[in-house]
């Protein structure tokens, strides 16, 4: 294989490999490719409150099954005296169990869940009833006429059985049914829910009650909701029983399906949950660094973000100067511009970062300006060059210490930034204009210093860019990709922009 | 006149650029090892006269800041000289004294320099002013050419140098370089310096170059080049294609003078030589390469100039 096939297999390679894992952090890490994303974060407390008898307590709380479009962040059981144990049963149920040998009057007990809710929502249970065969609520005759009559209403009214629920849910709603407020009379305990469901049983349809929590911002100390879910045949379709909407509220958290309790207490009485909830918007990357089933993934236990803050910032600037150094080669390579010293403008341009653009530019050519002024007293004398170019560092600082100091008395704080100005590269580089004022004359110095101005000037925009720095410090697989395109850029063999204008007379009578 | 030419138009013209020579050429056929030969004067002389090739000849060499002291020793009786460092590159750090009174030196401009100036200026190269990279340096003494008295009137103060790009021993394209008032007696080409494209066939002007401009003569002698001719053609190809084996660089420039008495000689040698020469003869130079390039049988040095001057002349 030739050299240049070689070096254009491996930037392809460097290039899939580079946006490969940046769509992978983004996808299934959940890094955002734009800064400032956020993602809700939802914090739920479940209270749990009885009432103890004297005697060895045992509490036990259903937990949410999560999964589907809620991310599990955090956990905590707060509980002074009481022992705890998360449990799964062989259902799949999680459950929390609190423990105490001996305990009297009331007691409260809380679990906090953390958790992040994301955008797909498709949760149609498949899974078909337990039963095929329902055994018959028990009720008195009269409600049981009742029960038929509603349904065989909402049957003349539907076509299947979502919309025969429906139909039932309506009328039970309906504050003026003769029929709704018997039942209602008749089981004063229960809710329209159950009632719906006592109903269905009725008519040999299976329906189930599922509590869960509607995500709303600020609800406190509220019973869970409630949603009846009826099978179909084929699917269980949810349904709110308080208005008789078809599926869940939206962000609606299944907490726990029919079946199994929410709560069970031994030991106490008059027990009770209660469940209060806060939403806050943490950046998305946070979350992501955060989530227990997300970090423990090589690409992030071995990252930058391992690292102390104060790395990480140091690294937030060094990632940027690849895109800068990408800016250079494009310079150099397709627009063939000339600046003095390969990558003295990326240099420039990290101090121009640290004192912003109008600045940065004023002082830095005051100072070159000046020093370039009095090197061109050093030419006359005698000295060896690292003698010179150390006066000439001296010089700076001095420079540098000077417009300070004035720009400080005079109120200027702006141009305080000018320690910011790497000394020993403006040294240098007025040493080359220097010589190079001495060698060609004035016009190369300022094509040069032009040049390396404008690259400059170039390279802070991009570095100073949001996005290019988002893209840089989050996804440093960026660095793959700038390398692969350096690489193909470092093949390019056709003509330069400049070299269209230094050869125009060329291309004239053809 | 158009502000830019067309890349097609470009591509048509057969124009070498600079990206395209540093992939396809430079670091293709010179291999990096062989550079400190070339981008050393002091090497390259040493390396010349072992072979027979002739060059201008040396005065001394200074290496350490302590022989600086030495230097009123060293051009003892010499009243004309130059004074290069030995790794320099585009004729930076060359200081040329063309009358000497008593320990008053001239430039050929005239301007008048003492001997605490030679020296700074040595120690300048000593310390790698001049030098790729700011490595430390030597600094060459060599005697002046006295050119020969047919170029004197193309050129104004300085060295008339003839470049010739030699690829893989083949010399395929020539040019003269004639310094003018505007380009301080140097012969850069990008300081004003006036370009004349040579016939290969002949060593016969072909056109000459200003700035980008044709010109008809010299700005400031006012001599017509059409009339220009370089003697010792033939010699001339045969010299610099020797440089091929001599150097092992595939894509070499050649800088040759003609001295009055010696004949032509091997200024230096240049790994990374200039694309101004296709401005000189307004002809691209890439067609040649590749047609060199097509060539699979070795062949002698006086079947390469035989070829050169069958192919390229005009």
């Amino acid at each position: 294989m030739n050299s240049r096939a070689q070096v254009y297999l491996f930037a392809i390679l460097l290039l899939v490999l580079g946006s490969g894992l940046t769509f992978y952090k983004h996808n299934s890490l959940g890094f955002p490719l734009t800064p400032g994303e956020l993602d809700q974060v939802w914090t739920i407390e479940a209270s749990v409150n009885f009432d103890a008898k004297g005697d060895s307590i045992k509490a036990n709380l259903a937990l949410p099954d999560l999964g589907g479009e809620f991310e599990f962040i955090s956990e905590s059981f707060s509980s002074s005296g009481f022992g705890f144990d998360s449990i799964t049963e062989d259902n799949g149920q999680r459950r929390v169990v609190w423990t105490k040998r001996k305990g009297n009057g009331n007691q409260q007990l809380y679990y906090r869940l953390q958790l992040v809710q994301h955008e797909d929502a498709n949760r149609t249970d498949k899974e078909p009833p337990f039963d095929e065969e329902l055994t018959a609520p028990e009720w008195s005759e009269a409600a049981q006429g009742v029960a038929q009559s509603l349904i065989k209403k909402a049957e003349e009214l539907s076509a299947d059985i979502p919309s025969l629920t429906k139909q039932l849910l309506l009328q039970l709603n309906d504050p003026k049914s003769a029929d709704a407020s018997f039942l209602h009379d008749e089981l004063p305990n229960d809710t329209t829910g159950d009632l719906a469901i006592k109903v269905l049983t009725e008519a040999n349809i299976p329906a189930r009650q599922i509590r869960g929590l509607a995500l709303v911002e600020d609800r406190k100390n509220i019973q869970a909701d409630e949603v009846l879910e009826v099978w179909g045949g084929e699917s269980w379709t949810p349904f709110t029983p308080a208005d008789a909407k078809q599926g869940f509220p939206p962000g609606f958290l299944v907490w726990q399906r029919s079946g199994i309790s929410m709560l069970d207490v031994t030991g106490g009485e008059n027990s009770r949950v209660r469940f209060s909830m806060i939403s806050n918007y943490l950046p998305s990357k946070s979350v992501a660094m955060n989530s227990p089933s997300r970090s423990h993934v090589p690409l992030l236990d071995f990252s930058i973000f391992t690292l102390p803050v104060d790395k990480q910032n140091a690294f937030k600037s060094i990632l940027l100067i690849p895109a800068g150094i990408l800016v250079v080669v494009i310079f150099r390579v397709l627009i063939g511009l000339k600046t003095s010293g390969t990558f003295m403008p990326v240099l420039i341009a990290l101090a121009f970062i640290q004192t912003n653009l109008t600045t940065g530019l004023i002082t830095f050519l005051s100072i070159v300006g000046v020093g370039l002024w009095l090197r061109s007293y050093l030419s006359k004398i005698n000295l060896l060059l690292v003698a010179r170019i150390s006066v000439v560092v001296i010089m700076v600082i001095i420079l540098m210490a000077g417009f300070s100091v004035i720009s400080y008395k005079l109120g200027i704080d702006e141009l305080m930034g000018i320690t910011f100005f790497p000394m020993i590269i403006i040294a240098w580089t007025i040493e080359r204009m220097s010589i190079l004022w001495e060698e060609d004359g004035p016009k190369e110095v300022m094509s040069q210093g032009f040049g390396s101005l404008l690259v400059a000037v170039f390279i802070y925009l991009v570095m100073t860019n949001g996005y290019i720095q988002h893209m840089t410090f989050n996804f440093p697989e960026t660095l793959l990709i700038e390398m692969g395109v350096i690489l193909i850029l470092g093949q390019y063999s056709g003509f330069r922009l400049l070299e269209l204008y230094r050869f125009r007379s060329l291309g004239k009578g053809l | 006149m158009n502000l830019f030419a067309t890349p097609s138009q470009l591509r048509k013209f057969g124009l070498l650029a600079m990206n395209r020579r540093n992939l396809d050429f430079i670091s293709s056929y010179n291999d990096r090892s062989l550079y400190p030969l070339v981008d050393n004067k002091l090497l390259t002389k040493e390396a010349a006269l072992n072979a027979g090739i002739a060059v201008p000849d040396m005065i001394g060499s200074i290496e350490t800041p302590f022989q600086i002291r030495q230097l009123e020793k060293i051009i003892e009786g010499y009243g004309q000289f130059v004074i290069k460092p030995a790794r320099g590159s585009a004729g930076k750090g060359i200081l040329v004294i063309t009358e000497r009174d008593q320990n008053t030196f001239y430039k050929p401009s005239g301007a008048p320099l003492s001997l605490q100036d030679l020296k700074r200026d040595l120690s300048n190269i000593l310390s790698g002013l001049y030098s790729l990279g700011g490595k430390p340096d030597t600094a060459l003494l060599e005697a002046l050419i006295e050119f020969d008295d047919s170029l004197t009137k193309y050129s104004f103060q300085g060295v008339p140098d003839i470049r010739v790009i030699v690829f893989k021993g083949f010399p395929v394209m020539a040019m003269l370089r004639c310094s003018t008032a505007a380009s301080d007696g140097k012969a850069n080409l990008h300081q004003g310096a006036v370009g004349v494209g040579l016939s290969i066939s002949s060593g016969k002007a072909l056109s000459a170059v200003q700035d980008g401009d044709l010109v008809e003569s010299h700005p400031d002698t006012g001599e017509r080049f059409e009339e220009l001719a370089i003697p010792y053609w033939e010699e001339i190809l045969k010299l610099t294609a020797r440089c091929y084996e001599l150097t092992g660089l595939g894509y070499l420039g050649c800088d040759v003078v003609i001295d009055k008495a010696r004949g032509p000689l091997i200024l230096e040698l240049n790994a990374r030589p200039g694309l101004a020469i296709q401005i000189a003869n307004q002809k691209g130079l890439y067609a040649r390469l590749q047609q060199v390039e097509g060539l699979t049988e070795a062949h002698s040095i006086d079947e390469r100039v035989e070829y050169a001057i069958r192919e390229f002349g005009e």
